[in-house]
């Protein structure tokens, strides 16, 4: 298939700090520069965008040296953490500001779709809305007007069609937003973090829009989000961002991994350095006791489908009746893998007294190798004492030996037997 | 090279020259300029009781109020012509163009919001805020035309004559005038704001500078050369003359008036152009 964008040696620099006095010297030195034919003094500095380091120029890269392609039909994904610099790429894609340096090559009409509602005015009806925001896309008149009635039954908003904007809620807005980005049929379209808002109903029904739009049309679609269960179903492809430069490209199950193993939170001691002001008692740490022989060296750490303990350390200030205890275990898009509650089949409820107390787990998590994390909730009477999602992450080590890999591996591994005989 | 022979139909680069205007895409995006027009005139009046009277009413309200502060108190004269008919005249043109500058000279900061997420060839603002003044202007024309013709059937001193066909082309030098200094003042506004300041007062100075509230003819030989430096002056004064057969009319006045027009249009379309690729990383 063919190469709808490229874009070469992409870089974007951006001043720091307010603009104020300093600024018209700078202009004044860059120009006299420019009148001598010599190249901007300020392009040479800038450092690489590190948001939490401290800056020690007042120019900062927020894109250096982009360089990818993206095939017609594919949907890319652009991950990365906070201020990576994916929403500047979008920018300078969908042409709101002008690039520093490099180029990006396009092939098609662009339409972005880069926050919820761009352009509705307040006071307008949601259908001038449609015809105002849809010739702000890009769309005409005529296009817009065979289109009307497609959009407003996607959008599900015929009640209040004309009811001005600034009555509807935000949930509608996006719904009518992305119901006007979706009908427009450019080549190329822009999304980024849209699908925040609105609910999961019409969270489904967008991204079911977006893969029809790619697989069946075979238009090309730019996602940026931070839900990286939406980035699995929808995107091929991906690039990870970090500090302003590509850091890896690939497809999506690679991409994840390596994102997500960029992304290890360092506290891992299991203790919780703040203590909730619960009233009734918290929960002050937990570990990890091993019951098999496969030792590995720290205490957060397990095989996939090893026996184990977890233990939560809980602090009581007075005495507690009925009391039961769940615990629930997300990958890192949020998804519960796996769940368990004191109560499940018939389990007594647990008394306990002023003081502290160890509660121990004994289960086996048969999940495939990655980073998980640990939610824990005590409650009394049917009221919560504490909920506790630890900052310490849930290694899961592989040693599942399975000759699937990749976007191919279920999230539980257990190993089954296959036999086989001639049906007669 | 293998590039070539890709035909791209977009490549997005830092700069380019100053004289890339892309007016195609400005036409291709024409429905768009309806839309905010049709905006700019429906907001408007939302949820405001009069509606489109307003329109009527503020030049209405200050020709009255000129007409007793500058004709009855302080007896400035109006060549003769019916003090109503004369100030309105000059108001409703002058308004025209002051409202094209300052609704303009705010394009980038009023509109930071939409720029700054969608890309339309920016031109398209401006011009929808000359074309939606053009209606307003349009409408207060009724109102003066309204009062015209009473003034006529009441043979008072006014003389309508061959100048009107002039008329359409005075419209059309004040909106390249107002649009012209507008784009200029919005395209310096993004990275310093202090032209902002300058903008709603100078308007309001310059009009004191032009001819609205008295007539060329009345000037003192001496002060009449700063006068006429104002391009709205001779502008103004034609206007004028067309209708009511009283005043200057001097093809040199209105020559100088197009010379500027014209080089202010060109120096804001090309300066406006500039910053546009780049203007939401200052503003």
């Amino acid at each position: 298939m063919s190469t709808v964008i490229k874009v070469e040696n992409l870089s974007k620099q951006y001043r720091l700090g307010e603009l104020g006095t300093g600024t018209i010297s700078h202009d004044l030195n860059r120009w006299w520069h420019k009148v001598r034919g010599k190249e901007d003094p300020y392009l040479k500095i800038g450092e690489v965008n590190d948001r939490s380091a401290k800056a020690t120029s007042e120019y900062a890269w927020a894109l250096r040296n982009i360089n990818f392609e993206v095939k017609q039909g594919e949907v890319l994904g652009i991950i990365g953490k906070n201020g990576a610099g994916k929403s500047t790429l979008l920018k300078l894609l969908s042409r709101v500001t002008a690039p520093t340096t490099g180029a990006i090559k396009v092939k098609g009409r662009i339409a972005s779709l880069l926050e919820v509602g761009t352009g509705f005015h307040e006071e307008l009806t949601g259908r001038e809305n449609i015809f105002l925001n849809g010739a702000i896309l890009g769309m005409t008149k005529a296009e817009i007007r065979a289109k009307f009635d497609e959009i407003v039954a996607f959008s599900g908003t015929e009640r209040y069609i004309d009811t001005p904007v600034k009555r509807y809620s935000s949930g509608m807005r996006v719904r009518l937003a992305f119901a006007v980005a979706a009908h427009l049929e450019p080549e190329i379209l822009i999304v980024d973090e849209v699908l925040a808002v609105g609910d999961s109903e019409f969270q489904k029904k967008a991204l079911g829009k977006m893969q029809d739009v790619s697989l069946k049309e075979g238009r090309t679609i730019l996602f940026v989000s931070h839900n990286l269960a939406a980035i699995k179903q929808l995107c091929s492809y991906g690039i990870l961002l970090k500090n302003g430069e590509l850091n890896f490209e690939g497809n999506i199950p690679d991409i994840l991994e390596k994102y997500q193993t960029t992304n290890i939170i360092k506290e891992n001691d299991g203790v919780r350095h703040t203590i909730p002001d619960t009233g009734k008692g918290y929960f002050r740490k937990w570990i990890i006791k091993k019951v098999s022989e496969n030792n590995v060296s720290d205490n957060f750490s397990i095989f996939t489908g090893e026996q184990l303990t977890f233990s939560f350390h809980f602090t009581s200030y007075t005495s507690l009746e009925n009391v039961e205890l769940g615990l629930v275990v997300r990958d890192t898009s949020d998804y519960i893998i796996y769940s368990t509650n004191s109560r499940d089949y018939g389990g007594n409820f647990f008394k306990i007294e002023k003081g502290d107390y160890i509660f121990d787990i004994n289960t086996r998590l048969a999940i495939r190798a990655g980073q998980y994390s640990i939610d824990i909730i005590l409650v009394s009477n049917n009221i919560v004492i504490d909920q506790w999602l630890s900052y310490t992450p849930l290694n899961v080590l592989n040693n599942y030996s399975s000759v699937l890999g990749g976007k191919w591996q279920g999230i539980i591994c257990e190993a089954s037997s296959f036999n086989y005989e001639k049906e007669n | 090279m293998k590039e070539q022979d890709e035909d791209w139909s977009l490549v997005i680069k830092p700069s380019s020259g100053l004289f890339d205007l892309q007016l195609k895409e400005v036409w291709r995006y024409r429905d768009l300029l309806q839309m905010f027009v049709r905006r700019d005139f429906v907001a408007v009046y939302k949820q405001t009781i009069l509606g489109p009277i307003w329109f009527f009413l503020q030049p209405l309200f200050t020709t009255i109020t000129f007409t007793i502060v500058f004709g009855n108190i302080a007896g400035i004269s109006t060549d003769g012509v019916p003090p109503l008919l004369f100030y309105m005249a000059g108001i409703v043109g002058w308004n025209y163009f002051a409202e094209c500058l300052n609704t303009t000279s705010n394009t980038f900061t009023q509109n930071a919001n939409i720029f700054g997420k969608v890309y339309f060839p920016r031109l398209i603002m401006p011009l929808s805020i000359i074309v939606s003044n053009l209606l307003k202007f349009g409408v207060q024309f009724i109102l003066f035309l309204v009062l015209l013709s009473y003034y006529l059937l009441d043979d008072a001193n006014v003389q309508p004559n061959w100048a009107v066909i002039l008329v359409p082309y005075l419209v059309l030098l004040m909106a390249a005038l107002g649009l012209g200094f507008g784009m200029l003042i919005s395209a310096m506004t993004t990275k310093y704001r202090d032209l902002k300041f300058l903008v709603t007062f100078g308007v309001q100075l310059a009009m004191y500078a032009s001819p609205v509230i008295y007539p060329i003819s009345t000037l003192p030989e001496k002060y009449k050369i700063y006068i006429l430096a104002n391009p709205m002056s001779g502008i103004i004064e034609t206007f004028r003359y067309s209708f009511l057969g009283q005043g200057t009319f001097e093809w040199a006045y209105l020559g100088y008036s197009t010379l500027f027009a014209f080089v202010v249009l060109a120096l804001g379309i090309v300066v406006f152009n500039k910053v546009e690729k780049s203007f939401m990383d200052t503003v």
